[in-house]
């Protein structure tokens, strides 16, 4: 079997437009949380989120290609811009016939649903911009990346609610370790902040109307984010022939469905999830120093999540740091373990480690290290990334730190 | 004096390919102007917003639609003849 590192990393979410940017809120414990700033927000009842600020499509793209691209397009190719550029692979000739994507997102270009349904039906058009569905298909931004990029290799967009891109990334992972693949552009990209988007959620009544504070005995629900991380995944013979720099190695994955319920997660689910993820990758537990939570600052996320991570590593579950970062960058839905995934390669390269701010009070069913509103300088070398989906569709990976 | 229907369409054509209306030539086809199939959908589409038609176009046989699209001037002439059909 190849082994599989990461050689490049890209992101813009409500912590900064670029993963230095990124790392340094997250460090900071820098909150990304506000006011919505979009149409109708007085109609809503939830009116926080987080949302990319200071971010202006015209400044990034011409005309044309915004005629094509979505808002999740566009932070999918913002952020694969920089993991690509920072990887500094060219793909021409056979690389790129072994090169591809694979991107994660649930909602695809909901923003551009929303701006046409509300045209039609309440505005009374009858006629649509044409290129309403190339923009607001699912694989736009999978398609656009390859594109751009002359990736034409295996790619295709992945949709698993909450889980999408750790189970992008596990694809692409899966690819170059079988040797399907000589190096993927992988992650996910979220923007459902839109009237409709935060609409439909509130449905559910999970949304917070104050803030996110995972593991907090104060916690009421989880605040949605939006924004892009991508990564380049490289067979690390491939990488280091070309000298280039490794940012830290994939080792494992595994996935799991609850087969249970359609939204209340489970245990057992998650539990074997996170031990095959263990098994795939060959990993002691007492060596994983750090998880990043799927925490998303709901009763019933938090309480399983702990009971899982407590039932497969024992008494180790009170060695090892659990941060959930959605505190500060939100729940980017279909793109939030790529921007968690940024979190693991700060623990194993720069051994900080990112906090769950907004924490106030402990909670008995969530009594584990949490790294309460600080972010913490710790070596640690195994470190694994926890998504956990509506549907009980879940997906852990676990990264090691790369020593030459 | 509000402008002809020649003069929108060929601002329309001219925006789609990044010119300017006096480069437009009246015996120009669209993909003399740099304009691909994405692009005359669009415009079709501008058309349609400027004047309030309906364009009778299908993508899939642009050859066979009632449309004329050979030339800008074709097209101007197929645009003239559906506003003043609207207005009748």
């Amino acid at each position: 079997m190849k082994r599989v590192v990461i050689t490049g990393a890209g992101t813009i979410n409500a912590l900064g437009q670029s993963v230095r940017e990124t790392m340094e809120a997250m460090r900071e414990g820098r909150c990304g949380i506000g006011p919505l700033d979009i149409r109708d927000v007085d109609r809503l009842t939830v009116q926080i989120g987080a949302q990319v600020k200071g971010y202006h499509e015209q400044d990034r793209f011409n005309r044309q290609q915004i005629a094509l691209y979505d808002r999740f397009t566009q932070f999918a190719l913002i952020a694969a811009t920089e993991a690509i550029s920072q990887a500094g692979l060219e793909f021409q000739g056979e690389l790129s016939q072994r090169a591809g994507v694979v991107m994660g997102t649930s909602g695809g270009g909901l923003t551009t649903q929303d701006e046409n349904y509300r045209a039609v039906y309440e505005e009374g058009k009858n006629r649509v911009h044409p290129f309403v569905i190339p923009k607001l298909m699912n694989n736009a931004a999978a398609s656009h990346i390859s594109m751009q990029f002359n990736l034409q290799g295996p790619s295709f967009t992945v949709a698993t609610a909450c889980a999408s891109s750790n189970h992008a990334m596990g694809q692409a992972f899966a690819m170059i370790r079988s040797g399907m693949a000589d190096a993927m552009v992988t992650g996910g990209t979220e923007s459902m902040l839109c009237f409709g988007g935060v609409k439909a959620w509130e449905g559910l009544r999970v949304m917070s109307k104050e803030a996110c504070r995972p593991f907090s005995a104060t916690r009421n629900g989880m605040v949605q984010g939006e924004g892009a991380g991508m990564f380049v995944f490289e067979e690390l013979e491939h990488a280091k022939a070309r000298g280039a720099e490794i940012l830290a190695e994939v080792i494992g994955f595994a996935m799991s469905s609850d087969a249970a319920d359609i939204v209340m997660p489970s245990k057992k689910g998650a539990a074997r999830a996170i031990a095959g993820a263990l098994k795939d990758g060959r990993i002691d537990p007492g060596e994983v120093g750090y998880i990043n939570a799927h925490g998303t600052g709901t009763a019933a996320n938090d309480k399983t999540e702990c009971a899982a991570v407590a039932d497969v590593f024992g008494h180790h579950a009170n060695d090892l740091m659990i941060s959930s970062t959605k505190s500060m960058h939100g729940h980017l839905i279909g793109g939030t373990g790529a921007v968690e995934l940024l979190a693991c390669v700060m623990a194993l390269r720069d051994g900080i480690i990112a906090p769950t701010i907004g924490y106030e009070e402990p909670d008995p069913e969530c009594a584990l290290d949490v790294v309460p509103n600080e972010a913490r300088e710790a070596h640690v070398d195994v470190v694994l990334s926890n998504a956990f989906a509506f549907g009980g569709l879940n997906a852990v990976l676990a990264l090691r730190r790369y020593a030459a | 004096m509000t402008d002809s229907v020649k003069d929108k369409v060929i601002r329309i054509i001219a925006e789609q390919a990044m010119l300017e209306p006096s480069d437009i030539e009246m015996t120009q086809s669209l993909q003399d102007i740099g304009i691909d199939s994405l692009g005359l959908v669009e415009s079709i589409f501008a058309i349609e917003e400027e004047f309030d038609i309906q364009v009778p176009f299908n993508a899939n046989e642009p050859e066979a639609s009632e449309f004329d699209i050979s030339s800008v001037a074709a097209i101007v002439g197929a645009v003239e003849g559906l506003v003043a059909a609207q207005k009748s």
